[in-house]
């Protein structure tokens, strides 16, 4: 049963959401890896391959999340990405994979805001990994 | 109540009453506004009438249906931005093509709305604009008043504070709902974080009221001969139980007495601040070297560490507010990020100035200067 659960990389700065983020996922039934940096996760992502991702946005960089979400694509194009951040809700700048040209630039399938329930974030996993 | 112009342009009456019913009933308020804002309400059927409406007065907020019996709504958009016109469109659409989403989009088109949408759908469609129109406008008046980083500051700050009261939440949430089972043991680490958090942000609250006193020059500047060398001294002991943590030695060379004019308290802020970064950022067993330079034109004061040090690139925002340098080997620090901007501008308080020397690997050295 172990070996069929679905894996999900979780790559973000903040040690706390990371451990409640994780948590969570697990709960759903999940596999979780974690990764705290964009280089830790580049590192990882040599030798893996998750059937989902879930990035912070800003790591070492503003852009981190932008970068692995791009790296991540180029080299597993089928792994649908997550982007989660909190950047929207508190500095007013606003960004979306909604539009075409957005999703031109960004590579990602979804973007959430962090702070999301629990259970949208389930729902949002189940309808990318289409199970 | 100050009150929003809307106009709505669309063919079916039902849809333009129901949104006059709706939007004359609501009110939109956040909690930093004096009073809510409410909707005034005007209808018009066709793209034609809502031309001669727009060039006779332009509304804050248009919703806009894109099937009109006559000129189409991305005609009315294009027109709008044509002529330049400040309003926020919303689209109204039943079947909301791709192609015309990218195209009502590229003109300028704020959001949309699906037709057949639920009253509620319409209130939050609203509510989101207000706040947008509101938040411009603060901008603009803000910007006018050369407010405009002062309004940045605020919205990182309040990333800032947000951040640990998620975290802090979401254990708590976790405890809530038992999900590390029913034993305390099992919430151990969840408490020490909570904590962690906790003490995270008191001190950048109280890095926050310092910074506040500075800028608004309200604190009272006490400023009279002090001994530099003394304060120098007490800030080396106040660093004692952190740096016998880290294993850092901090060895103080100063005259034993060395009068300058100063604030004492802004004087401890700065040794507070640079000695600890010292520490914090050090390897263990490393060491940091405080030199008082006592000269008859000015005053030089070193702190020198074996720290982890940091790239070039990193430097120039070094005293930049709530800036952090982020990497493997800062990951566990923590600071509020805004020491060092705390330190530039009590400097600048006494004509003085800061440098940085840094390697990493090898450590950093600042040199601050005060004029005599």
């Amino acid at each position: 049963m172990e070996k069929n659960k679905k894996s999900i990389l979780l790559v973000d700065d903040d040690e706390d959401y990371l451990f409640q983020t994780r948590l969570n996922i697990e709960q759903f039934g999940f596999k979780v890896i974690t990764a705290d940096s964009q280089s830790e996760a580049e590192k990882l992502l040599e030798t893996l391959k998750p059937d989902l991702a879930i990035l912070d946005l800003m790591m070492e960089s503003d852009d981190s999340g932008f970068i692995l979400a791009f790296k991540l694509k180029r080299k597993y194009p089928d792994v649908p990405v997550i982007i989660a951040t909190a950047v929207t809700a508190e500095t007013g700048m606003s960004f979306g994979v909604s539009s075409e040209e957005d999703r031109k630039w960004i590579k990602a399938d979804l973007y959430i805001e962090k702070g999301i329930r629990a259970d949208q974030l389930h729902k949002e996993i189940i309808k990318l990994l289409k199970i | 109540m100050e009150k929003l112009n809307v106009l709505v342009v669309d063919d079916e009456p039902g849809i333009c009453s129901g949104i006059n019913r709706i939007l004359s009933k609501f009110s939109v308020g956040f909690p930093f506004m004096d009073e809510n804002i409410g909707f005034d309400v005007e209808e018009t059927f066709s793209g034609e009438e809502a031309i001669k409406i727009l060039d006779n007065k332009v509304p804050d907020i248009i919703l806009l249906d894109n099937k009109l019996p006559g000129m189409l709504g991305i005609e009315v958009l294009e027109y709008i931005n044509k002529k330049r016109f400040e309003t926020i469109v919303l689209m109204i659409t039943s079947y909301a093509s791709l192609e015309l989403a990218v195209k009502a989009t590229n003109q300028g088109a704020h959001d949309f709305i699906p037709k057949p949408f639920t009253p509620q759908e319409l209130r939050s469609a609203i509510e989101s604009v207000t706040k947008h129109i509101f938040l411009k406008r603060m901008t603009r008046k803000l910007n006018k008043e050369g407010k405009q980083i002062r309004f940045q500051f605020l919205s990182v700050l309040s990333h800032e504070l947000k951040t640990p009261l998620n975290a802090i939440e979401g254990y708590l949430r976790i405890m809530q709902e038992r999900q590390a089972g029913n034993d305390l043991e099992g919430y151990n680490k969840i408490i020490e974080r909570s904590l962690l958090r906790v003490k995270g942000m008191r001190s950048l609250i109280m890095d926050l009221l310092d910074l506040t006193k500075i800028e608004s020059g309200k604190k009272r500047r006490e400023v009279a001969p002090v001994n530099i060398a003394e304060i120098a001294k007490i800030s080396v002991d106040t660093m004692g139980p952190i740096s016998i943590q880290k294993d850092v030695k901090i060895y103080l060379k100063t005259p034993a007495e060395v009068i300058f004019e100063a604030d004492q308290e802004e004087f401890e802020i700065i040794f507070n601040n640079l000695l600890s970064n010292a520490i914090k950022y050090n390897i263990e067993g490393g060491r940091v070297d405080c030199i008082i330079d006592d000269q008859a034109d000015k005053l030089i004061i070193t702190i020198k560490d074996t720290g982890i040090g940091m790239d070039e690139d990193e430097m120039p925002r070094l005293f930049d507010e709530f800036v952090r340098i982020k990497n493997e080997q800062t990951k566990n620090i923590s600071g509020s990020g805004l020491g060092l901007s705390i330190v530039k501008k009590l400097i600048r308080l006494y004509k003085g100035d800061i440098t940085v020397e840094s390697k990493p690997g090898e450590g950093s050295t600042f040199r601050l200067k005060f004029p005599r």
